[in-house]
């Protein structure tokens, strides 16, 4: 602040106080009917400090699931953890791949090479759901993990920003390299890969988070229970007819959604900050 | 912008190209594509032989009143997640910006929705706001408001604009706190010394300054509404009551899988097509005049 005004700096804290209570709010009432029973939730007078349901909540959930969906949310977590690395490590893979060939090499249709990869940027998965989906089914990958996670990397923000990065690192490198004999594979291995770990780090941050969150697709290619993700199987809970929702069963299935990404923000928030601003450049 | 240095031969780039080139071409541009062919296609009732109609498919989308209804859906529920999300935002990083203690902290405490999942972050709002058992719906039932979101279409709409507001605001707040902390100290100061108060100096210095992140933030809000919010609008409404909350992408999604009009849904898709590119666009220009900014 310009001058010292307490009053201004009074209000400053209210407001992200209340700011930061109305974020946590929605998941304070989660975490608490995550401790109840069925009976307390649906007379609608859950209370707001926490019951003695817990264990037995999420024992049951985790290892036995559901009344109706009668799946593990073990399962669906392992299912979820399984695509997100997968979405993670393999976009990161592929995309460093090429970026290096597109900067390091001169090759016929180097320009067009690119070009096809970055007019990728504008279409999301959602507008081409069905011909996809028709596409997996032929291929038959309906009901696995490649397919779950092959379509969901076909885009170009992790080439653009390896692209972005490599850009700044000084050409001397490379000359240097080169005089000491160190070939293409070398170069890569010993000198730009040391150098794009933050990099890598802040794309699987932000790539973990997007493939852990994702709805639409495994929607339409997951018909077996077995391979539902944890996002999917929370929305089956709460649809079948409404008086059967197992509130507390939904709403602990939520909580174990919520942990792997909550946590990865709050403890990798450096690399994450970094991804995201640097994403959506 | 050129590398100096170079590596020669073709064949090793060529490998390293590859894989991205293969997912690219059989997962997307194969899609795209056929999602354009099928837009002038129509299938006979059992999928078995289709013919080409040309633009009939185009037409037939665009005189169904469901369209335009689900068009205008979109636009108020994009309109007032950005208006409210990017305004809340705002707000809470101006006062996250100014010197206090504890600054750090107040950001983490409000960042992590983002790593919160569309359809969960709408389970947490309709459990709070279920008509018989939701904590907050109590209260609004006691002053005599009917609240049902699962019948009311406004009540509904209220609800997805509540969640998608929610999981969005700390994507927002942590762009505006970046671009408030990159404007210099001292043009606020010299405001301060000219004897501007803190709300002028707010509004003549800051927010101008601030327009550019305000501009890329409401093109990516609106794509964020478009897109993204598919998964709470499936979670709260499932597009009810009555199609009150179907907006475009979810129309696409319905009417393809529940409707089982290929045709007409790939039509759809590809008038959204047309809409993204354009958006894109608009924010390409505008990264090219942040560089000369």
């Amino acid at each position: 602040m310009v001058e010292n005004r307490p009053f201004a700096q009074f209000m400053a804290y209210l407001t992200l106080v209340i700011g930061v209570v109305v974020v946590a709010f929605p998941v304070y009432l989660a975490i608490m009917a995550s401790t109840f029973d069925s009976a307390t939730i649906i007379n609608g007078n859950m209370p707001l400090i926490p019951g003695d349901q817990a264990l037995e909540n999420y024992s049951r959930t985790l290892f036995y699931g559901g009344k109706q969906a009668r799946e593990p949310v073990m399962g669906m977590m392992i299912n979820s953890m399984v695509m997100a690395m997968g979405i993670a490590v393999g976009k990161i893979l592929i995309s460093i791949l090429s970026a290096y060939a597109i900067v390091y090499f001169k090759f016929p249709f180097r320009k067009t090479a690119f070009w096809i990869i970055f007019i990728t940027l504008m279409l999301p998965v959602e507008v081409r759901i069905y011909p996809t989906y028709k596409i997996v089914a032929d291929l038959g990958l309906l009901d696995t993990y490649m397919g779950l996670i092959l379509p969901l990397i076909a885009s170009a923000t992790g080439t653009l920003l390896f692209r972005q990065f490599f850009m700044t690192i000084p050409d001397e490198l490379l000359e240097a390299s080169k005089i000491d004999g160190a070939g293409a594979f070398r170069f890569f291995k010993d000198t730009l890969l040391p150098l794009s770990m933050t990099t890598i780090a802040a794309l699987f941050v932000i790539q973990f988070i997007y493939g852990w969150n994702q709805y639409l697709w495994p929607l339409l290619i997951t018909t077996k229970s077995s391979m539902q993700t944890i996002v999917i199987g929370i929305k089956k809970m709460i649809t079948t007819t409404d008086a059967l929702t197992e509130w507390e069963v939904a709403m602990t299935t939520a909580v174990l959604a919520m942990v792997p990404p909550v946590l990865v923000v709050i403890f990798m928030q450096r690399l994450f900050v970094k991804g995201l601003v640097e994403t959506e450049k | 912008m050129e590398k100096r240095a170079h590596f020669s031969g073709w064949t090793l780039p060529l490998l390293l190209i590859i894989p991205q080139m293969a997912i690219t071409v059989i997962f997307f541009y194969l899609p795209a594509s056929q999602a354009i062919w099928q837009s002038f296609l129509r299938e006979d009732a059992f999928g078995l032989a289709s013919e080409f109609v040309g633009f009939e498919n185009y037409v037939s989308v665009l005189e169904q009143p469901e369209y335009y209804r689900a068009l205008v859906t979109t636009v108020i529920f994009s309109s007032l997640v950005a208006f409210f999300s990017m305004s809340v935002a705002l707000l809470l990083a101006s006062q996250a910006d100014k010197n206090i203690r504890g600054g750090h902290a107040f950001k983490t405490l409000l960042i992590w929705p983002y790593a919160v999942a569309p359809a969960i972050a709408g389970v947490l709002w309709i459990f709070m706001f279920h008509p018989t058992l939701g904590t907050l719906a109590r209260p609004i039932r006691a002053v005599g408001i009917n609240w049902n979101p699962m019948l009311n279409g406004n009540h509904a709409m209220i609800l997805l604009v509540l969640s998608a507001t929610w999981k969005h605001v700390s994507y927002n707040f942590l762009f505006f706190l970046a671009g408030l902390q990159a404007i210099p100290k001292s043009v606020i100061e010299a405001g301060a010394i000219d004897g501007a108060g803190p709300i002028r100096r707010f509004w003549t210095i800051i927010f101008p300054l601030l327009s550019p992140t305000t501009f890329f933030l409401l093109v990516v809000t609106v794509v964020y509404v478009f897109f993204e919010t598919f998964g709470i609008i499936d979670a709260v409404t499932g597009g009810g009551p009555a199609g009150q909350t179907t907006t475009l992408v979810y129309k696409v999604y319905a009417d393809g899988r529940l409707g089982g009009d290929l045709g007409g849904s790939a039509a759809q898709s590809v008038i959204l097509m047309v809409i993204v590119i354009a958006l894109t666009a608009i924010q390409f220009r505008y990264v090219e005049r942040k560089v000369q900014y």
